[in-house]
């Protein structure tokens, strides 16, 4: 935003998306600091400690929320830059477009692997 | 005395080079934050999906994935990747630390500045280390 005018492709919610990055990225750290803690345990990370992991129900389910929080973080850090580099609105617009659906769609590969049969 | 008459007029707003200034510590590790997220973004995020998936789905895949990532190139990925998920971990805890007020007068944010920089560098050494 410069000098009060709200540029289209903004979500015109500077305090929530400053609050998200943050309450994202904590949870991102938390779950960096629990791979690091499984390694660190497990003196490295071979293929059956790493099957046995993703069989647990409750590290799916923080594996999952560590997507949600990538994926939202992502699009509030590209959203960002696009509006401080990319001028021309309908560019910037189809722009981040195309960045939604792209992250959508890895939200849902997330699923296919984390639930998924194959 | 005509000059002082005239109120002095600057040409706003000024458009700094930034390519002529000599940054300070903290531009640098600012401008390095959001290009490692973009590049996490771009590369890291499908790159992560996809080492789960081939690592997950069976035996031959899980095999297949080891051999794809002994290659010097993918190792090179990783090794690119592993930097700017260090990097803008440690930027990002920098962030927070002065959203709470801790470290914001100019030597320790300087100096907490260099500690981002070289910690990321070093650990990603520890990477390359255990690549290798």
């Amino acid at each position: 935003m410069v000098n009060g005018v709200v540029q289209t492709g903004s979500a015109h919610y500077g305090w929530r998306d400053w609050l998200s990055q943050r309450i994202t990225a904590v949870i991102m750290l938390l779950y960096t600091l629990l791979i690091l803690g499984v390694a660190l345990w497990n003196g490295g990370i071979d293929r059956a400690v790493w099957q046995a992991l993703f069989a647990s129900s409750a590290f799916k389910l923080a594996s999952f929320l560590f997507m949600l929080a990538l994926l939202w973080h992502a699009w509030v850090g590209v959203r960002n830059i696009a509006m401080d580099y990319i001028k021309p609105t309908a560019i910037r617009v189809a722009f981040q477009t195309a960045v939604i659906c792209v992250l959508i769609a890895y939200a849902g590969w997330t699923i296919q692997i984390l639930w998924g049969s194959a | 005395m005509a000059a002082l008459d005239r109120p002095v007029v600057k040409p706003r707003p000024v458009y700094l080079n930034l390519l002529a200034i000599r940054q300070p510590l903290a531009a640098v590790v600012s401008i390095l934050h959001r290009i490692s997220g973009a590049l996490l973004f771009a590369v890291g995020i499908p790159a992560l999906l996809w080492a789960v998936q081939r690592s997950l789905a069976s035996p031959e895949t899980f095999a297949r994935w080891q051999a794809t990532m002994a290659h010097p190139l993918a190792k090179l990925v990783v090794l690119g990747l592993a930097w700017a998920y260090l990097h803008h971990l440690l930027a990002g805890v920098r962030h927070l630390m002065l959203d709470l007020h801790v470290g914001v007068d100019l030597p320790s944010a300087r100096r907490s500045a260099a500690v981002v920089f070289v910690l990321s560098l070093l650990l990603t050494l520890i990477v390359a280390v255990r690549l290798w």
